[in-house]
């Protein structure tokens, strides 16, 4: 089962590759990693995807917490939680197709965000799932470039990450 | 007022303001500034190794005799990368080992200078926790950090990599060492649930085939005479793991021996037809489980450990119990004293039970007078030494040992009756541990009896330290099971591979150990018979070498196997139980 972490993390140098190690070293598959600092500098979030029956995730979680570095660790998944990517995405872009790259970017609430002669790059936010959806409805031939921001999240209302 | 100190200065002066007795190392570069503040002071002492990795082990030996963190001081590069053996022995094996590495100067780093290695990188994966010092005002912070990081909660190693120019003696800053410590992202669990431990203590209640199965952690956490007085209080068949054994009397009747690849017969059987097993410590590694999917079909499991991530990771848990060994199980007593009075309910099917367990121990147990045995052409067996060894110490030497079948006949036969006497590698499995382990502990305790059983094939990978134990006039007893081969690996070819003995003899290239042992200024002696063994004991363990590094070098016989085994993939029942005999 796809899973999203969110892990709370000292913004001290050499944690992130701690964590990193960790899925390396345990055999544990990461999907998509994104880490930024957060609103207190002294700490950084990130939210990572992976896959893994029940028993793999419960190992993933209890061994994050073990590195000392680590202060919070959450699993979205586990209940209401909202989901976001950024994908920028630069199709070959001229003559007739230039009119339907543009419709399928409307339809999927996408915006142009650079046009040159021969080429759009299409900035398109939401859940991972519908990015996808994005790029399969493209013609596969015009994609020339795929840049995707991997995968944020955040709890519902009251499911709050903090210390 | 505060004094004003050198980085260096500072960090030898945390280390005394944490108790440190001594600094197992080998100085080099990046390390000199601090060698210097250690010349400068006479409070801690420096035991000057000849090769890292030795450094290591005898911090390790040290911390896992002791319960104190043991200290060792590398320099940068290969100092470095020498000392990433010994701690991942001492991750593996959960003891506390604080490792100070010397590191290039801060504005070298990343430049490939000469003896660089990123050192925080390389340890990564084998530390508990790890620290890059960037200016020398952190050093006291960092290190009472890692001494409180490395002995707290499941304990382990932590490195300390500390850069030159951290440790300039022109460099001085306000001297304060931290009385406490405390870090948001780390707070170790101390006592159990109370609604866990009333499970736990009602299942164990209703129990009608238990088994305790007691593992390192009720070594470390100094949780033995807890774990003595709930078996008592209960009456239950007890069995230890490699690294547990000495948590319960060896030679008690509640005793069934250590269980495993290598286990008796009946601790292997009494696990397998139990119906409940009390995890306490222990961390069903795959040298305990066997094949984890047959593993004790019919138990319920309650387990007790500080870490949670040990709980559920190899067999599914019905009942886990995080907390401190030590603390859970003085809980659980509690409530057994408050709850139970008189006989349990299930003390028929108990008392059946431990009938059948005696039958399992009356047919295949171990022979604990192997007096009458003769190897092939009547040499020597290496049971027979073990035993010797036992008889002559009466079961309280501190034992250190490598590894291989040397490793296994001590743990079989040489009866363990107390926590941190027994001390070998049990998770990495490191050839080379027993020795400098074995120095360390003698260092703790000088007048104390320390026995390295070994075999010459894991001595061969640390024997420089022979060197050290004359500088500082170590008196540790040498058992070498010398075999002429690499005896587990020989064992397992045997087994598996028709008897192919691909590259584990060197028969012909072995050295005279004892004339070796001889011109590092020790006493060195060789027997092959069981008739010589008994003439030299009393000696090697009396009056006459006290003070004398002894090294028995015993000629024992080549072919003999270590039983029983564990058949691969099978159940914990399934075993070899010698040559030719599968259960």
């Amino acid at each position: 089962m796809r899973r999203i972490i969110a892990v709370l993390l000292e913004n001290e140098a050499g944690a992130l590759s701690r964590v990193v190690g960790l899925f390396a070293q345990r055999n544990y598959n990461i999907e998509t990693l994104t880490v930024a600092p957060t609103e207190d500098p002294t700490l950084s979030r990130l939210t990572l995807t992976t896959e893994g029956d029940e028993g793999k995730i419960e190992q993933i979680i209890k061994h994050l917490n073990r590195l000392i570095e680590v202060v919070r660790v959450f699993d979205l998944t586990e209940g209401d939680h909202l989901e976001r990517e950024i994908i920028m995405i630069k199709v070959r872009a001229d003559g007739a197709a230039r009119a339907e790259v543009k419709r399928t970017t409307d339809m999927f609430g996408g915006q142009i965000v650079d046009v040159d002669q021969n080429t759009y790059t299409i900035q398109l936010v939401g859940p991972s799932g519908k990015l996808t959806a994005f790029i399969d409805a493209l013609d596969g031939n015009q994609v020339v470039e795929v840049v995707r921001s991997g995968v944020s999240g955040i709890g519902r209302g009251d499911r709050i990450l903090s210390l | 007022m505060t004094e004003r100190l050198s980085g260096g200065d500072m960090l030898i002066r945390a280390l005394r303001d944490e108790g440190v007795e001594y600094i197992f190392g080998y100085p080099g570069g990046a390390a000199l500034h601090i060698y210097d503040a250690i010349f400068r002071q006479q409070e801690i002492e420096h035991i000057l190794v000849r090769h890292e990795q030795a450094a290591t082990h005898m911090a390790d030996g040290y911390a896992r005799a002791t319960g104190r963190p043991g200290v060792v001081l590398v320099t940068s590069g290969p100092g470095a990368t020498n000392a990433i053996t010994g701690i991942a022995t001492a991750y593996m094996d959960s003891t506390p080992i604080v490792v100070i590495s010397g590191q290039v100067p801060n504005d070298l780093i990343g430049t490939d200078a000469f003896q660089e290695t990123d050192m925080v990188g390389i340890s990564r994966p084998v530390v508990k926790h790890s620290f890059l010092v960037r200016a020398a005002s952190e050093i006291p912070n960092v290190v009472k950090k890692a001494f409180y990081i490395a002995a707290s909660g499941r304990p382990g190693p932590v490195v300390i990599d500390v850069p030159k120019d951290t440790t300039d003696p022109n460099d001085l800053h306000e001297y304060n060492y931290p009385a406490e410590v405390s870090l948001r992202s780390y707070k170790p669990s101390s006592g159990g649930h109370v609604g866990q431990i009333r499970k736990g203590v009602r299942a164990l209640s209703e129990a009608r085939r238990p088994v305790i199965y007691a593992g390192g952690g009720v070594v470390q956490g100094d949780a033995s005479a807890e774990l003595v007085a709930v078996a008592r209080k209960l009456g239950y068949p007890v069995t230890n793991t490699l690294m547990g054994l000495g948590a319960f009397p060896g030679d008690d009747p509640q005793f069934l021996g250590m269980l495993g690849m290598h286990g008796t017969y009946e601790a292997n059987c009494a696990m397998h037809h139990a119906d409940l097993i009390f995890a306490v410590g222990a961390r069903f590694d795959d040298r305990v489980t066997n094949n984890a999917a047959k593993f004790c079909p019919e138990a319920r499991i309650i387990h007790v450990d500080v870490d949670p991530a040990s709980i559920a990771k190899i067999i599914k848990v019905d009942i886990p119990i995080v907390g401190h060994c030590k603390v859970v199980l003085a809980e659980m007593l509690a409530v057994l004293e408050t709850e139970i009075t008189g006989t349990l309910d299930n003390a028929d099917d108990v008392t059946a039970w431990w009938q059948r367990i005696d039958r399992w121990r009356a047919e295949h147990g171990l022979d604990h007078d192997q007096s009458e045995r003769r190897g092939a052409g009547g040499s020597l067996l290496p049971q027979q030494v073990v035993q010797a060894v036992y008889r002559a110490t009466g079961g309280d030497a501190y034992v250190t040992s490598d590894v291989g079948q040397h490793q296994m006949f001590a743990a079989q036969y040489y009866r363990f009756s107390k926590p941190r006497r027994w001390i070998n590698s049990g998770g990495l499995g490191t050839m080379g541990f027993g020795f400098p382990a074995a120095m360390g502990v003698q260092f703790a305790f000088p007048d104390k009896t320390v026995v390295c059983i070994t075999g010459e094939g894991s001595f061969m990978m640390n024997m420089q330290e022979l060197s050290t134990c004359m500088q500082y006039s170590l008196p540790i007893k040498i058992i070498n099971l010398n075999n002429q081969a690499l005896g587990m690996v020989k064992q397992w070819q045997d087994m598996q591979y028709a008897g192919r003995h691909s590259h584990s003899t060197y028969r012909d290239a072995l050295p005279d150990f004892s004339q070796m042992v001889g011109s590092f200024g020790h006493v060195g002696i060789k027997v092959t018979t069981l008739e010589e063994l008994n003439s030299v004991i009393p000696d090697i363990f009396g009056d006459r070498y006290r003070n004398d590094l002894v090294f028995l070098d015993a000629h024992i016989d080549p072919d003999e196997h270590v039983y029983p085994m564990h058949i691969k993939g099978g159940s914990l029942k399934d075993m070899v139980l010698g040559n030719e005999e599968p259960t």
